[in-house]
């Protein structure tokens, strides 16, 4: 009997049976379906990681010269405590790293914490107050909605001005302009000389909750102590140009802490890199899990057809005799069972396909994680769909093959 | 009238070329438990081309087994058997799978129509078996199922058929090969009076065409069809008569 054949006639019998099939087939849907929906957001949040996420946080070709990671995935405690204890990055430490830096290149400082924001009678409660340098905007690709930034002279001056991200505009002000207004921070005015364009938020974070004042401004004390920033931001114009201007910040640094040359960085250079390896450390868990609920539902989805396939050969005893009578030969009996478990599990990993992309598209109109279906994982669906479904129809299929015909036939 | 005798076969020769089926000292024991069942203790016949044979014989006479050991169905212990100028007593599974499919065409007592497929679709069976195409197989089938009078039932499922038109569907399906042997077990155990005089009809119609045909009956006014008797009993042939038709 022709593979074909032996295909067309597995399907004859899973649309006489829906009910039966329906069941059998319920395992590898869910195996697979669980597959793809996971994939995708895995899949998902990777690609927005690099091609977004990073690029927001951080900016293209872009550095900070910081005391710790801003991100960082399973620290212990004992590297956490170190990282506390390391010196701080003062002003004049950003001061002579900008000194040194000899190429073309864009830097701001910054520093934050979060804190209150008031205006009339109303408050904005956690939000991010930024004290940043003018070029600050440039570096983080935050372009102006309406008004300006503020300029290099209101930042040298500690001018109190400040650009409103634009869900802090929103809970302020409304619909009316904020521009010329003053809202305050820390019990002092500033007079809100622009807003930022909406920036949307990341995995469910808004990243519209914040205010820009100069460096210098007062609200500076709220956030850090005298003299010392958080950042400095080092944007170049090229990857090559920032590995440099990386190169040229380290030695300073290192030559202004008095780092002996067996001593490690008590600062770090942080790019995008170091986002996306704490990503890839929580992705990498997701990694390790992912698998194992598929694995256990594509188990039991194999067990499940496996019984049924078991039963549906005792329940066709007769059946097999009198196929071997009119000269099916044992491979052909094998093949036609084995045809049956694989279309069964094929059938149900295409629904779980089709359940796993629908899954995804909710995830992503319902949740803020940005899910992406993986063409990789419908193709290993389907593959591992039938797999499962011709490995769990080999037992039953080969002892249908090695039924003895005058007994099956004799079967009632 | 006892049946003339054939020219006496040894064991080491090959048969004559009009004979179809050759049994020569065939015996099956079965070990049951410990126990050995001897159901056949040397059983010798040959039948000619276009013989209609009935086998007779009370239950435990080892006429079932006969008729497994004639359908290729199961291997004797001892003895030689040859269907068609073929020994297929020492052929392995595969070999004997490929017998059943072009040299014999099985009836059971109980039918044994696949309940979902239709008419054509079950005479089709033996054909997809043999490897032919879908076009060959739908025709053949069609033609086997005029042969026997079911030419407007093609579509129907064996639930919407009647006795004998299943019988008859069967019927059709064993003939859809063209086998040299017609094998039926009991073909009519399961119809009443009127629609076995049916079934006996389109026996006699095929012997006139030229098929061989043995059937296994404890009627014995159905075994007066057929143009011979073979009688068992204890595994043995009691009696082999010719009888006029």
């Amino acid at each position: 009997m022709p593979v074909f054949e032996a295909f067309r006639l597995a399907l004859q019998t899973i649309r006489a049976q829906k009910l039966k099939s329906g069941f059998s087939l319920l395992g590898v849907f869910i195996g697979v379906a669980s597959l793809i929906a996971a994939w995708s957001i895995v899949n998902g949040v990777n690609r927005y990681m690099t091609e977004k996420f990073a690029q927001t946080l951080y900016g293209v070709n872009t550095f900070q010269l910081r005391r710790r990671p801003m991100f960082a995935a399973n620290v212990p405690d004992s590297v956490w405590r170190a990282w506390r204890r390391r010196p701080r990055i003062k002003f004049s430490d950003a001061e002579a790293v900008t000194a040194a830096l000899t190429m073309p290149v864009v830097t701001a400082w910054q520093s934050d914490d979060n804190g209150s924001v008031f205006y009339g009678g109303k408050e904005a409660r956690d939000i991010q107050l930024v004290a940043a340098s003018e070029r600050y905007f440039e570096i983080k690709n935050l372009r102006i909605a309406m008004g300006r930034p503020f300029t290099a002279q209101e930042n040298r001056s500690g001018t109190p001005v400040a650009v409103l991200g634009d869900g802090v505009a929103k809970r302020l002000f409304v619909d009316r302009t904020p521009l010329g207004r003053s809202v305050r921070i820390g019990g002092i005015s500033y007079r809100v000389v622009g807003v930022v364009e909406k920036q949307g938020s990341v995995l469910g974070f808004p990243l519209d909750r914040f205010v820009v004042v100069p460096a210098f401004a007062p609200a500076q004390n709220l956030v850090n102590p005298p003299g010392v920033v958080d950042a400095l931001l080092v944007k170049a114009r090229s990857e090559v140009e920032m590995r440099e201007a990386m190169e040229v910040a380290e030695g300073v640094m290192r030559s202004r802490r008095h780092l002996r040359p067996n001593q490690d960085n008590n600062f770090v250079l942080d790019t995008s890199e170091g986002v996306q390896r704490f990503w890839a450390g929580i992705s990498r868990i997701l990694v390790v899990v992912l698998p194992g609920v598929v694995i256990v539902s594509l188990v039991i989805g194999g067990i499940v057809i496996m019984n049924i396939m078991l039963m549906s050969v005792a329940e066709r005893t007769r059946e097999i005799g009198l196929r071997k009578s009119l000269g099916a030969r044992r491979r052909d009996v094998l093949r036609q069972f084995l045809a049956e478990s694989a279309a069964i599990a094929t059938v149900g990993a295409t629904f779980g396909i089709v359940a796993g992309i629908a899954l995804t598209l909710l995830i992503n109109a319902v949740s803020p994680l940005p899910a992406s279906v993986s063409p990789a994982s419908v193709v290993l669906g389907v593959v591992m769909g039938a797999g499962v479904g011709v490995i769990a129809g080999v037992y039953p299929a080969s002892r249908a093959a090695r039924l003895d015909p005058i007994a099956a036939l004799r079967q009632e | 009238m006892t049946a003339p005798a054939l020219q006496a076969f040894r064991t080491g020769d090959t048969p004559l070329p009009d004979i179809v089926i050759l049994a020569h000292k065939l015996t099956r024991a079965y070990d049951m438990g410990g126990e050995v069942v001897r159901a056949l203790q040397g059983v010798s016949v040959q039948i000619k081309k276009n013989e209609y044979v009935a086998v007779m014989g009370p239950s435990g006479s080892g006429k079932s087994t006969l008729m497994n050991l004639i359908g290729c169905l199961d291997t004797p212990t001892s003895g030689e058997y040859w269907l068609n100028a073929q020994k297929v007593s020492d052929l392995d599974d595969d070999a004997l799978a490929r017998i059943r499919n072009k040299e014999i065409g099985f009836v059971f007592q109980t039918f044994n129509l696949l309940p979902r497929a239709t008419a054509l679709h079950n005479v089709e069976l033996p054909l997809i078996y043999a490897g032919h195409g879908a076009r060959a197989r739908r025709a053949q089938a069609a033609h086997a199922l005029e042969r026997v009078g079911l030419a407007d039932r093609m579509a129907h499922r064996p639930n919407e058929l009647s006795g004998g038109q299943r019988q008859r569907v069967a019927i059709a399906r064993a003939l859809v090969n063209e086998p040299s042997i017609l094998l039926a077990d009991e073909p009519t155990g399961n119809l009443d009076s009127t629609t076995s005089g049916e079934i006996m009809q389109v026996f006699a119609a095929l012997h006139g065409q030229g098929q061989t045909i043995v059937m296994v009956t404890h009627e014995h006014d159905i075994a007066a069809h057929a143009a011979r008797v073979v009688t068992l009993r204890d595994g043995l042939i009691a009696t082999d008569q010719r009888q006029a038709a």
